[in-house]
């Protein structure tokens, strides 16, 4: 879950890192009065959840209080890659010395925690590390033992830092890296962290992504920046569908019958589990098919939700039909999932002989399951058929939309 | 042989009187050989049993009762709770811990494989299905109930190893109708960061004699697949590695993930084109269909011989 730029640097600041004075603004006269307080020049900063910002023109410098509030104005207006700001950082503008970049990703290889640090500051950080890999510093470090300070120094003094930057910048670098581990985060990253004309060092921007399913355990902090329980913050955000295909997962806490994500094509998909889902949809469009969406079913869910997750998906607007298919299941009963996407079918006033363009569930309970799909003439298949056959025969079905 | 259990591997499930751990333990109990389950755990259930099984309090307690080493645990609890269930594990001498739940967050799972790697043990997982050695034994959920494992599962030359549980039994239910069986199949767990890689698993297959060959199911995100493809470019492995790769199509929908929490694809290296081409150099061969692989492994395992 990534944060926006005035989240992470309340983030990093709560660790104890210098930030400049900065304040978020929703609306113009919000950036005016930050500006006033700052009372000098300004960068204003659109805050969005994409890259490009200063291409796409959602960074502004200002001279006059006058001049920040015209830019905020201007910036909250500005879409950015179809992303509409949250608002605007308003941040005291800083004569920098030099930039430097310091960051703590996973090694999920060797399976621990890597800082990261370069004195080549404020580009991305890949490209130094293809074209200057001497000027960027690495080490891992232990998840179980506390951190010491003189693994972030020696991080430092390898691309040739020295003197008082490498003893003022080391205890910011071992902060960045106490945060990411308490707070759970992917990437904690401070790029530019710049070194002002007195000496001291500040954080200019911040970018944090923390692990989705930590969530729970950071309640107070996503409580103090106001970040609701309902901001998934994805990549894009959720449709419609995919909100009302949260519904439906939420019917009961039997097994899983959501994980939607719509795409816009005229063949609907109940398909599942995880791995088997990523195969089906490959094996959907290999064959030349348009997916409708995509969803996962697993755990055994109940009838009922299976029944909610075919209605849905058969009531999307564009859809033809639906193919009902899954890897071999082993903890989902398959006649469970044969009794709700008939129930589905029925309940909408459909024929499901005409709806389900296959059923391709093999496993656990598949008899019974066969014996429904018998009496109303679905077309089914057990694991004999591969999963590509089963998705080719369903796509088969559809009239193309030529 | 197999690797990493056999019919006589000893093991507990933590997390025992769960829903999901009781039907588990009743698949391991009448699958194969039938698994020796000497305990299971629960806290504040001592007393009990679970379809014969004596539950105790601690982990300590059942070793205390079994009289001697307990190979394995199957860990079930919630996420909230595993870390300190798998400590406990290591802590009491279990080497090899199987940690069914989902949902674990990476630092977690980063601090129980520390831990596991001081003390010498081996986590499979975590958000897998767990490990089974066809007709012999099964430490999991992997194949569902014993009638259905034995449907999918049958005895053989091929190691299989999965990112994906149910691709696990897809994949090895297809080599059986083809006539290949398999030594192990290990579900390896869909997170970012599992106990066990491929590459880690590989010296392992190497070294038994049984295996002829791998299958192994990949997916977006991670540098597990390029791990593997080292690993065999710098060992001589006499073992022919098929692949299949699932999720081609988030290679077009970057920052997003589906199927497992594992397949957020966080830099270059990470996306499907990019993994299958890595694999390719490395010389496995990787599979556009399910149903292609018996035939690549056939052919791989005739050029071999």
């Amino acid at each position: 879950m990534r944060f926006f730029e005035y989240e992470a640097r309340e983030i990093v600041k709560q660790a104890g890192i210098p930030v400049t004075d900065f304040g978020f603004a929703t609306s113009a006269d919000q950036a005016r009065e930050i500006a006033e307080r700052i009372d000098g020049a300004t960068v204003i900063k659109s805050q969005v959840l994409t890259g490009g910002r200063m291409k796409a023109g959602g960074v502004q410098f200002a001279e006059t209080v006058d001049e920040a509030a015209e830019h905020a104005e201007a910036i909250l207006k500005l879409e950015i890659n179809d992303h509409v700001p949250r608002g605007v950082l308003v941040d005291p503008r800083a004569e920098l010395e030099h930039e430097y970049y310091a960051g703590v990703v996973w090694d999920g290889i060797r399976k621990q925690p890597v800082m990261l640090f370069s004195d080549m500051g404020g580009i991305d950080i890949e490209e130094v590390a293809e074209k200057h890999p001497d000027h960027v510093g690495r080490a891992h470090f232990s998840t179980l033992r506390p951190l010491s300070d003189f693994q972030a120094k020696e991080v430092i003094a390898a691309t040739g830092v020295t003197g008082r930057p490498l003893t003022r910048i080391t205890p910011i670098l071992t902060r960045l890296a106490e945060l990411f581990l308490e707070r759970d985060m992917t990437l904690a990253e401070i790029n530019p962290l710049g070194e002002l004309a007195d000496g001291s060092f500040v954080a200019l921007d911040a970018h944090m992504d923390m692990e989705t399913e930590a969530r729970p355990r950071h309640k107070k902090l996503l409580e103090d920046l106001g970040v609701g329980s309902e901001e998934t913050r994805q990549a894009r955000e959720s449709t419609e569908f995919e909100l009302a295909g949260e519904e439906v997962d939420a019917m009961d806490h039997r097994g899983v019958a959501g994980n939607v994500t719509e795409f816009d094509g005229n063949l609907g998909l109940v398909i599942g589990a995880g791995g088997g889902s990523l195969t089906l949809f490959d094996a959907v469009r290999a064959h030349g098919g348009d997916p409708a969406n995509y969803c996962e079913i697993g755990g055994n869910p109940s009838v009922r939700k299976a029944a909610g997750l075919a209605k849905l998906v058969l009531e999307k607007p564009g859809v033809d039909k639906i193919a009902v298919m899954m890897s071999i299941v082993s903890n989902t009963r398959v006649d469970i999932v044969a009794r709700g996407v008939v129930k589905a079918c029925l309940e909408l006033g459909y024929d499901p002989a005409e709806k389900i363009a296959i059923f391709r569930v093999p496993g656990a309970w598949e008899e019974e399951g066969f014996k429904i799909l018998d009496h109303y003439g679905v077309e089914y298949t057990d694991r004999s058929v591969s999963m590509h056959e089963a998705a080719r025969r369903a796509v088969e079905k559809i009239p193309s939309s030529a | 042989m197999s690797i990493l259990l056999d019919e006589n591997t000893p093991f507990i499930v933590q997390g025992i009187t769960g829903r999901e751990a009781v039907s588990l333990t009743r698949e391991c109990l009448d699958y194969g050989a039938g698994a020796q389950v000497v305990g299971g755990v629960t806290p504040g259930r001592l007393g009990r049993q679970v379809h014969g099984v004596p539950v105790f309090d601690t982990v300590e307690q059942a070793v205390e009762h079994h009289g001697g080493p307990i190979q394995g645990s199957v860990v079930t609890v919630p996420p909230a709770f595993t870390k300190d269930a798998v400590l406990e594990a290591i802590e009491h001498g279990v080497e090899l811990i199987v940690i069914v739940t989902e949902r674990i967050p990476r630092r977690d799972t980063a601090q129980m494989v520390e831990r596991a790697n001081e003390k010498g043990a081996r986590i499979i997982g975590p958000n897998c299905l767990g490990v089974i050695v066809p007709d012999v034994i099964k430490m999991g959920g992997i194949g569902g109930p014993a009638q259905d494992a034995s449907k999918a599962y049958t005895p053989g030359p091929v190691g299989v190893i999965s990112r994906s549980g149910g691709m696990t039994t897809e994949m090895s239910s297809t080599l059986t109708a083809a006539g290949l069986g398999q030594s192990t199949a290990v579900s390896i767990g869909g997170d970012a960061i599992i106990g066990s890689s491929y590459a880690e698993l590989m010296p392992l297959f190497e070294a038994d004699d049984q295996t002829e060959a791998i299958v192994i199911y990949t997916e977006p995100g991670g540098r597990m697949e390029a791990e593997l493809a080292e690993w065999v470019r710098e060992n001589d492995s006499r073992l022919p590695i098929v692949a299949f790769m699932a999720g081609r199509f988030m290679d077009e929908m970057p920052g997003m993930s589906f199927g497992h929490a594992g397949t957020i694809v966080e830099g270059k290296e990470d996306t499907a084109a990019e993994k299958i081409a890595r694999l390719g150099e490395a010389g496995i061969q990787v599979a556009e269909e399910i149903s292609e692989i018996p035939d690549l492994v056939k052919q791989k395992m005739g050029a071999t011989a």
